[in-house]
């Protein structure tokens, strides 16, 4: 498994910490965060791989708001969606928005981790046709390397 | 108990509407038979008083005219050329050679001392004195006499009528003697049917005309005369075997005879009894048949109205069920959302601890064993709470089915398949007897999959090992019905009535959530069809899903 950048966003703190430790145990850089505002905050300074978002938090912005900001903000992460009760229309909700995939919590944390390894591997195959596509633009016009960015 | 109850009603409704049904029908019968006995009643009184007064006047005319015909004569001839004994005779003569049917029998002149001076007929009776007959003042007084009948010489009826002739002082009298038998006849001709009788009596209730039946003329009869008031009457007389005799009376001559005319109602009351059986037999008949329909009627009535109370019943039943599995269901989803998060929390940090576990330094570690076993069971253990929390939600959820192309056949052929494993571990066999043609219909296959898959593996545990499960599935007009039958032990009543309930489990603690069938019997419900269930304990038990044949909308 290749190493990536995950952020959770949970109101929970006592799991929040207890996941991103795992996690990082796990080679992967991860951070956390107890609200969707703070989310937003990092994700404009920070680019992830995959979120992991708690779709019912209490107070502020809820799940589904946050889920379209980080999609407005980095389009290319891939989000995937932790639900506390099973309201399935609101994680059917956040996949018409764009999330990869929806949990139910409390989830089994390997089956957390294999979803956030599809995610990954979803989002890579995906930056790699971005990245070829460039290349393949460049080769043809490589002018347009000064273009944009 | 209930039945009872349907009886009791059944009987009131019949009552009731027996009563006023047949109630006015026999008071109807009853006035109307009354109405027409009176006027049969009255048509007989009618038909006495009429005939009464037309006889009666017959004969009053008969007297009359032969009391008008001796009148004629002492006023046309004179005492002298009378009382000579030649001249009398040439009149009597004459008018019996005249008048046949005048009914004369002799012909007297009588002076005013009573001595018959001259005699016509055939008796020697001149000379004979009447001055102390009673009759013989009343003549010279009111000037003529009819006297009541009397058996002549020949043993025949006679009356005599008396005239005064004209005088200032030597006063006379014409005396005539007529055979009575004449208006005999016309009375006899009123004596009508067969028990009909017609006679006259005078004062004393004596015969004056010979009756039809029971005694004889000149003889007493059985009729009080004062009875009768003036005018014509009739009274009644009850007699023996029900028959009544109407007498009708007129008097005549001056109220000195009465006509009396008689007729027993029994005779032609056997035509009104005719009537009367008639009229008793439709009423009778009318009766039955109303009593027949109402009896008919009131028992489908009832019947109908067990039945819907069963169905009102039944339908409550639902709609209780289905309270208790909202109420509960709100509250499950609660419970569960809030146990969720430490649960998620506390395998957060049994995990946090198991990873930190797995390090170098710690494996060495005395206990390292007892700590790895027991966060592994705390693990186990939120993994079995999650397990049941999400058994809830999943109870709880509201969410519209999806519409999908299903073939139920293939739904359960699919879910079989699945368990059949677990099934031949046990020595379960499953049989399936699929109908042939199943159309396709709109439902939510993945929830549909679940509900078969609860009740198939409810009928494996229940079976324990060694069984037979019977899967059929059937076409029933606009439903499709797929049951499910286990050769199990059964359940009693007392379960069966609770198996759809929430948490309601017979299985070990630990083993089941008792949501199962309460899911299945939502989700059932939500597609628009309906779980039940059947058998009883020691014969096995039988689920029946019916769904709706909705076909899906074309593409």
């Amino acid at each position: 498994m290749h190493n990536f950048r995950v952020l959770v966003v949970d109101d929970e703190t006592d799991f929040l910490e207890t996941l991103v430790k795992r996690l990082n145990k796990r080679m992967l850089d991860a951070k956390g965060v107890e609200s969707g505002e703070a989310a937003v905050d990092l994700l404009k300074r920070e680019v992830f791989d995959v979120v992991v978002l708690d779709v019912k938090m209490p107070g502020g912005m809820d799940g589904i708001e946050t889920l379209r900001e980080i999609k407005h903000i980095q389009p290319l992460a891939e989000v995937l969606l932790l639900t506390g009760h099973a309201s399935v229309e609101t994680s059917i909700e956040g996949m018409k928005l764009g999330a990869f995939d929806y949990l139910l919590k409390p989830m089994k944390f390997d089956d957390l981790l294999m979803k956030m390894a599809h995610a990954f591997e979803k989002k890579s195959s995906h930056d790699k046709k971005i990245r070829d596509a460039k290349i393949h633009e460049l080769t043809r016009y490589p002018s347009r390397v000064f273009d944009d960015e | 108990m209930k039945h009872a109850l349907y009886n009791k009603l059944r009987f009131k409704l019949i009552s009731i509407t027996v009563a006023v049904s047949i109630g006015p029908l026999l008071l109807l019968g009853f006035a109307l038979y009354y109405q027409f006995s009176n006027l049969y009643k009255e048509r007989i009184e009618d038909q006495i008083l009429h005939l009464a007064r037309s006889q009666s006047s017959a004969v009053d005319v008969f007297l009359r005219e032969r009391t008008s015909i001796l009148g004629m004569i002492v006023e046309t001839q004179s005492f002298e050329d009378l009382s000579k004994q030649e001249n009398l005779s040439r009149l009597f003569w004459q008018i019996n050679r005249r008048a046949e049917g005048l009914g004369l029998v002799d012909l007297g002149i009588i002076d005013r001392d009573g001595n018959q001076l001259a005699y016509a007929g055939p008796y020697n009776l001149k000379g004979l004195n009447y001055y102390q007959q009673p009759w013989f003042d009343e003549v010279l007084r009111r000037g003529k006499y009819i006297s009541d009948v009397f058996m002549g010489f020949r043993q025949v009826p006679h009356v005599i009528i008396a005239v005064k002739g004209a005088c200032d002082t030597n006063c006379w009298i014409l005396r005539a003697t007529i055979d009575s038998e004449i208006f005999n006849r016309l009375v006899r001709s009123a004596q009508v049917g067969t028990a009909g009788d017609a006679y006259i009596v005078n004062r004393d209730g004596i015969f004056q005309t010979g009756p039809r039946f029971e005694g004889v003329i000149l003889g007493p009869s059985n009729i009080t005369p004062q009875q009768f008031g003036e005018g014509t009457m009739v009274l009644e007389k009850k007699q023996g075997g029900g028959d009544t005799r109407y007498v009708g009376g007129t008097w005549l001559k001056e109220g000195e005879w009465l006509l009396v005319i008689s007729q027993i109602a029994g005779q032609e009351a056997g035509w009104l009894s005719r009537v009367r059986n008639t009229a008793t037999l439709i009423i009778v008949t009318g009766c039955l048949l109303i009593i027949i329909a109402i009896v008919l009627i009131s028992n489908t009535l009832v019947r109908h109205l067990e039945e819907t109370d069963l169905q009102m019943n039944e339908l409550n039943a639902q709609l209780i069920q289905q309270d208790k599995l909202a109420a509960l269901g709100k509250m499950a989803a609660g419970i569960a959302h809030e146990i969720n998060n430490p649960l998620a929390v506390i395998g957060e940090k049994a995990g946090w601890m198991e990873d930190l576990l797995s390090e170098e330094e710690f494996k060495t570690s005395e206990n390292y064993k007892e700590f790895a076993t027991s966060i592994s069971k705390i693990e186990e253990h939120v993994d079995r709470a999650r397990k049941i929390t999400h058994n809830m939600l999943g109870f709880a959820r509201r969410m519209e089915p999806r519409l999908d192309d299903v073939d139920v056949n293939r739904v359960l052929e699919q879910t079989i398949d699945i368990l059949s494993n677990h099934a031949n571990i046990n020595d379960i066999d499953i049989r399936k007897k699929f109908a042939g043609q199943l159309p396709v219909i709109a439902s939510d296959q993945s929830q549909l999959q679940q509900v078969f898959m609860n009740l198939i593996n409810n009928s494996i545990d229940a079976i324990g090992s060694d069984g037979m499960i019977e899967i059929e599935t059937a076409l029933d007009k606009d439903h499709i019905t797929a049951s499910i039958k286990d050769d199990g032990p059964g359940m009693p009543e007392s379960i069966k009535k609770k198996i759809f309930d929430p948490f309601f489990t017979t299985k070990d603690t630990g083993k089941g959530t008792g949501l199962g069938l309460s899911i299945s019997y939502s989700i059932v419900e939500k597609l628009g069809g309906r779980i039940t269930v059947e058998g009883s304990q020691g014969k096995g038990t039988t689920f029946v899903v019916s769904l709706p044949v909705v076909l899906p909308e074309k593409k």
